[in-house]
């Protein structure tokens, strides 16, 4: 029991931070189609900006206000000079298009930050607590509340506010969202900011269990992709769902069965789940329009 | 992602197969005259690289330009190509040749067996079902150190060929010029044949494909297979050409190299998975200057390629060319 509920703790941390970055992916994809594979580096930016800020004297909470701007900005800058520049291009296009954003981005912080590994203080002390048995920290249960703050804001800020609404009708039909007045362009450079936030916080919330470096980004972003897949491309609760399963898998499977195949456990079940279901967990069967 | 990929087929498809031959003949050429300017064998070593990679590109290119699929983990079938030239001739004293030709036939199988399943998928669920392979092959090389050497990699025995030890830079830049001449003409013939035919039908589109008694599923299926042979080939190549392997040759990052070098080079265009592959293997070696600004630099490239070439490299200097005569 002890080691179960240990293990289902690890893997609700690790899968809220996968869902946080899922649901980037979402917001992305539903405003614009775009794929954003440079998602994974907001979460970097997020704990390597705030860690840099830190060590250059300025208060933790301030910091880690700052790195979640910069993240936006960083965010715009992208959907500004690289998505909008490129408009029309096709699919593979754009994905490749983010892919180079990453690498860039990665570089940079090579570069402007370092390479070494850092952390971040917990925010409630180290000192794990005890519960049936299992030893949990303190600052997982931040990850954890802090993942529901963020996806109940954002229902909310969707479902009850003007622009929440905006962002949902372009994400139904961008042409009609347009000839009903809504600037779609900037709905969709809206959705790049949000999702950089998401990111750089998820990034600040978890660098004080996991660490952080310059290249974080890359897995987290080929996770996060996975677990949106997983819950069904383009749908926010799918997004939280696999997100949360895929680290559940992760951790059960490198606890009961072998930390080696760990990620081996997760995509043999994301591959049986995309067979059995080829749209995801909640995904719709289309209907191809001839 | 694939269903708006290229929404027509590339102009350059259209073109009829002499010609397309024609456009092989001056690579083969190029790759004939090009050796006289090398000053040393660091240049033939950077060109034999290329056209290693080149060969894995061509046969991504024949299933994301001619199937419209996508595969993010294609650098799994170079890892097992690479894996078996590398255990064969150590682990079980097969020769290098022969083990090169398992490794091949094993990426077919390999194809053969997960392909049905995955490419039923559609877009980003095809995108992701590959990525979540290629990843779990990585796992396996990384985690069989008992044959693989685990994440430190391991040597690979120098080929021998009836009683001659390949070795030598400049051999291996003939063996991979040649082997890519040969692949792009093999590829240029099967754009031609029915099976060709039947793809370029699918690209067009998949339901009108059906209607008229393709069969999308066995097309579709050939095709992965025939990829994945390519990008075993080339794998065995760069493992026996470097003498040394590891993991990373069938990573996730080796893996979107790869769609980079199709879709920067140009999607269906055989020239283009050459261009594509010579600037994403030379771009590092030309960038070390830069040293710690090499990353930034070559995601700008990437960037500035995609914004102003958007239908790749050699695709858009040849639509360019052709308004230009008209």
């Amino acid at each position: 029991m002890a080691e179960f509920v240990q293990f289902l703790f690890s893997g609700l941390t690790v899968g809220a931070v996968y869902a946080l970055v899922a649901l980037g992916f979402t917001l992305i994809y539903n405003a614009s189609d775009v794929i954003n594979f440079a998602q994974g580096e907001f979460v970097m930016l997020g704990g390597m900006t705030t860690v840099f800020l830190g060590l250059a004297g300025i208060p933790l909470p301030l910091a880690a206000l700052l790195a979640v701007i910069f993240a936006m900005a960083v965010g715009l800058a992208l959907h500004r000079f690289a998505i909008e520049t490129a408009r029309g291009a096709n699919a593979v296009s754009l994905i490749m298009i983010t892919i180079g954003a990453s690498i860039f981005l990665r570089g940079a912080a090579q570069v402007f930050f370092d390479k070494q590994f850092h952390t971040l203080p917990a925010f409630f002390g180290s000192e794990p607590i005890r519960f049936v048995g299992a030893a949990i920290l303190p600052q997982s249960l931040v990850v954890l509340a802090g993942a529901v703050v963020i996806v109940v804001l954002l229902w909310t800020f969707i479902d009850r506010t003007l622009l929440g609404k905006a962002v949902i009708a372009t994400a139904v039909n961008r042409l009609a969202a347009r000839l009903v007045g809504i600037d779609t362009r900037r709905i969709v450079g809206f959705s790049f900011a949000i999702s950089a936030a998401i990111g750089a916080v998820a990034g600040i919330l978890i660098t004080p269990i996991t660490l952080t470096n310059y290249d974080v980004g890359t897995l987290l972003a080929l996770k996060g992709f996975a677990a949106a897949m997983l819950g069904g491309m383009g749908i926010a609760a799918g997004a939280v769902i696999g997100g949360l399963v895929l680290g559940l898998l992760e951790a059960f499977a490198a606890g009961y069965l072998s930390s080696q195949y760990k990620d081996a456990v997760a995509f043999l079940v994301i591959l049986t789940v995309l067979f059995v279901m080829p749209q995801g967990l909640l995904g719709r069967a289309k209907v191809e329009r001839v | 992602m694939l269903r708006h990929t290229a929404d027509r087929i590339p102009a350059v498809l259209r073109r009829p197969f002499v010609q397309r031959l024609s456009a092989i003949a001056v690579i083969a050429v190029i790759a004939i005259v090009i050796p006289a300017f090398f000053p040393s064998t660091y240049y033939y070593r950077v060109a034999a690289l290329v056209f290693v990679f080149a060969i894995a590109a061509i046969g991504l290119n024949l299933l994301m330009g001619f199937a419209g699929q996508v595969s993010l983990g294609h650098a799994g079938f170079m890892g097992i190509g690479a894996y078996a030239v590398a255990i064969g001739p150590t682990h079980f004293n097969i020769p290098s040749w022969l083990s090169f030709l398992i490794g091949a036939a094993l990426s077919a199988f390999v194809a053969f067996i997960v392909g049905r399943p995955i490419l039923r998928l559609k877009g980003h669920y095809l995108a992701v079902a590959t990525l979540g392979f290629g990843l779990l092959l990585a796992i396996v090389f990384v985690n069989e150190a008992r044959l693989t050497g685990g994440p430190d990699g391991m040597l690979v025995p120098r080929p021998v060929l009836f009683g001659w030890s390949v070795r030598g830079t400049e051999t291996w830049y003939w063996i991979a010029a040649i082997s890519f001449v040969f692949g792009a003409a093999l590829a240029a013939n099967l754009i031609d044949s029915p099976t060709g035919r039947a793809l370029r039908a699918i690209h067009d589109s998949e339901v009108a494909a059906r209607v008229l008694g393709v069969d999308v599923a066995k097309q579709k299926l050939v095709i992965f297979i025939i990829s994945a042979v390519y990008a075993s080939v080339a794998g065995s190549y760069l493992a026996a050409f470097n003498g040394h392997i590891t993991p990373d040759v069938s990573g996730f990052l080796r893996s979107i190299e790869l769609v980079a070098m199709v879709v920067l080079g140009g999607i269906g265009s055989i020239a283009g998975s050459l261009v594509g592959a010579a600037l994403l293997v030379m771009l590092p070696q030309v960038l070390t200057f830069l040293h710690d600004y090499e990353q930034m630099v070559l995601g700008l490239v990437v960037m500035g390629v995609m914004i102003f070439l958007r239908a790749g490299i050699v695709p858009s200097i040849a639509a360019a060319l052709s308004r230009r005569r008209a």
